[in-house]
C-alpha cells in the first residue's frame, strides 16, 4: 500500500459582501488533513453545507476564484499546483460528481461520457473502451443514444461512474454517491465503489450519509465545522461505538436511528461564528480549561488520529 | 379530538398521474410516518394536504372543514429552511411573520436571544430548521406535516430536532405526519408508519 493523495491543513475560506460595502470572512474548511492509500476507502463524514464538496473540488483545482485556499495537497508526494491539477483530473483523478445535474442535458450520453476527442483513432479507441465498461454495469447500447433527461436516477448514477472509470484512474474523489436512490440502487452502487477498490483504487467518498461510510469504507474522517476532528478504523463504528475516542464521533454515532437515537445537547453553530478554542468545546461534555483557548492539535492514539485534549478512553 | 381527512385525491401534471386515488386519516394525538420510494409522490401529497397545491381532485378537510382563507390549521415544514425565509428580514421578523413564542418554548428548541438580531444566512442549517419548525407550531396549528426535515442534518442535529419539535406538539395536542425515506427513523418516532402504496389504487 502506498500513500497517493495527502491533504495537509486544507483551508477554504470565502470573502463575501455582506451588506453594502460590509465584508465578512466565511471560513468553510479550517483544517483538513488526511492521506488515502490505493486499494482503500476514505470516507469524509460532515453534515450538509459542511464544505464537503469543496474539498474535492480543492484537489481538482476546480474552486471559484473568489476562495482563499491555504495548506497543501501532495500527489505520491509531490505538490499539487494548478498546472498538476489540471493534468491529473479527469486523467489519473477521476470525480464522481454529486447529482444528474452534472451531465450536459443537450447531449447524448455516449458523447460526454468519451469527451472532446479530436483524433479518430483515439476516438474509436475510447468509443469501444465506453462500450465495454458500459456493458460491466449494465447500460444497453440503447442509453448511448439516450439524453440525460431520459435517465433513471439509478442508471444516471452508473453512467457517472462509467465516465469515471474510462481513463483509468488511480483516485477517484465521489461525492455524495448515494442520495435520492432506493434501497437497492443504494446497495449496488455500494458494490461497485467496493469492487473499484478492490481493483486498487484510492477514493475519498464525501458523504453526509453514514449508512454508506460504513458500508463502504476503510476509515472514516469526521468533520466538524471545518475540522477533522476524528480519522478512525470503519470498524470502530460497531457495538456502544466504545472505540471511538472524540465526543462528538461517539455522541453521532449513538445518536442514530440504528443505534439508540441518544439526545446530546448543544447546538452546532454557523460557519460565521466558530467558537475560539477546539470548535466543539461549548458542546462538549468532557471539555478542559486549554479547550477554551486552544485549537488541539491532531494526534494519533491508539491507532487513530483524533484532534482533542480529553478523549474518550478506548472502552469507556 | 381533531381529525385530518384526505380522501379520494388524485393529482397529475397533464397525462401523467402521479396521485392516484389516496385516503388517508390521522387525529391531533397521532404521530405517523409516511414512506414511500423516491418518486413515489410523497412530497406532492404534502403540499396538496397544506394547501399548496390547489388544483387537485378530491378533498381535504380538517373536522370536515375545507381551508377556504386565512391561517392553514395543516402546516408544512420543508427539507431546506433557508428556501422558505426572506434572506433581507432578520430572524425576529422571520418569526413573527407566524407568531412569537413564549421563553419556555424558545429554551425546548435551545433558540438563543441573540439569534433574532442575525439574517438567515447567519445562521447554520440546524438553527434555521428549529425555526422554520417553532414558525409552523402557531398556536392555530393543528396538524404539522414534516417533510424530509431532518434529512439533510447530521445525526446529533436530528435527534435535538426531533425531541423538541414531538415535545411541543405533544403538548399541544398537534398531530405530525412525518415524511422521510428512512424507515429507522420512522421507527424511532413514531406511533405507525403508513407506506404510501396502500394508501392508493
Amino acid at each position: 500500500m502506498s500513500k497517493l493523495l495527502e491533504i495537509e491543513k486544507l483551508s477554504i475560506s470565502f470573502t463575501q459582501y455582506f451588506k453594502g460595502l460590509e465584508q465578512r470572512e466565511l471560513k468553510v474548511l479550517s483544517d483538513l488533513t488526511m492521506d488515502v492509500n490505493d486499494h482503500e476507502i476514505l470516507a469524509v463524514l460532515g453534515s450538509s453545507g459542511s464544505g464537503k464538496s469543496l474539498l474535492a473540488h480543492a484537489i481538482l483545482g476546480i474552486l471559484p476564484s473568489n476562495a482563499n485556499v491555504g495548506g497543501s495537497i501532495r500527489y505520491k508526494g509531490k505538490e499539487m499546483d494548478d498546472e498538476l491539477k489540471e493534468e491529473l483530473r479527469g486523467d489519473k483523478i477521476s470525480f464522481i460528481p454529486q447529482s444528474v445535474n452534472n451531465l450536459n442535458p443537450l447531449m447524448k450520453v455516449k458523447d460526454q461520457a468519451i469527451g472532446l476527442v479530436k483524433d479518430e483513432a483515439d476516438k474509436e479507441k475510447l468509443s469501444k473502451k465506453q462500450r465495454e465498461i458500459f456493458n460491466q454495469y449494465n447500460l444497453s447500447e440503447k442509453v448511448d443514444d439516450m439524453y440525460p433527461f431520459q435517465l433513471s436516477g439509478g442508471m444516471a448514477r452508473k453512467v457517472l461512474i462509467s465516465t469515471a472509470l474510462l481513463n483509468d484512474p488511480e483516485i477517484i474523489i465521489a461525492d455524495e454517491p448515494t442520495p435520492g436512490l432506493d434501497e437497492a440502487a443504494v446497495e449496488e452502487t455500494i458494490n461497485n465503489l467496493i469492487e473499484l477498490k478492490e481493483n486498487g483504487i484510492g477514493m475519498i467518498l464525501i458523504t453526509h450519509d453514514i449508512y454508506t461510510a460504513i458500508n463502504t469504507s476503510d476509515r472514516i474522517a469526521i468533520l466538524y465545522l471545518g475540522y477533522v476532528i476524528e480519522i478512525t478504523d470503519t470498524k470502530n463504528f460497531s457495538g456502544t461505538g466504545e472505540k471511538l475516542l472524540h465526543p462528538y464521533t461517539r455522541s453521532l454515532y449513538k445518536a442514530l436511528p440504528e443505534t439508540d437515537f441518544e439526545l446530546t445537547e448543544g447546538h452546532q453553530p454557523s460557519y460565521l461564528h466558530i467558537p475560539k478554542g477546539c470548535p466543539y468545546h461549548e458542546n462538549c461534555p468532557r471539555q478542559v480549561r486549554e479547550c477554551h483557548y486552544e485549537i488541539p492539535e491532531l494526534r494519533e492514539l491508539n491507532g487513530t488520529v483524533i484532534r482533542c485534549f480529553n478523549p474518550l478512553v478506548d472502552g469507556e | 379530538m381533531d381529525v385530518l381527512k384526505a380522501e379520494n385525491i388524485n393529482f397529475g401534471y397533464g397525462s401523467q398521474k402521479i396521485l392516484k386515488n389516496v385516503n388517508f386519516e390521522m387525529n391531533n394525538e397521532q404521530v405517523i410516518g409516511l414512506f414511500g420510494y423516491s418518486g413515489s409522490g410523497k412530497s406532492t401529497l404534502c403540499k396538496i394536504l397544506t394547501g399548496f397545491i390547489k388544483d387537485f381532485d378530491g378533498n381535504v378537510t380538517v373536522n370536515g372543514q375545507k381551508h377556504e382563507k386565512g391561517f392553514n390549521p395543516i402546516q408544512l415544514i420543508y427539507q431546506h429552511p433557508e428556501k422558505v425565509m426572506n434572506p433581507r428580514w432578520k430572524m425576529r421578523d422571520v418569526m413573527e411573520e407566524s407568531w412569537m413564542p413564549g421563553d419556555d418554548i424558545l429554551d425546548e428548541f435551545g433558540i438563543k436571544k441573540e439569534w433574532f438580531k442575525r439574517y438567515p444566512s447567519e445562521l447554520s442549517g440546524g438553527e434555521l430548521q428549529r425555526f422554520s419548525i417553532l414558525r409552523a407550531l402557531n398556536p392555530k396549528t393543528k396538524f404539522i406535516i414534516a417533510d424530509e426535515i431532518s434529512t439533510m442534518l447530521d445525526a446529533v442535529t436530528q435527534v435535538q430536532i426531533w425531541d423538541s419539535l414531538l415535545t411541543v406538539a405533544r403538548k399541544n395536542n398537534v398531530g405530525v405526519l412525518v415524511v422521510s425515506h428512512d424507515k429507522n427513523l420512522l421507527n424511532r418516532i413514531c406511533d405507525k408508519i403508513v407506506y404510501l402504496a396502500d394508501i392508493t389504487d
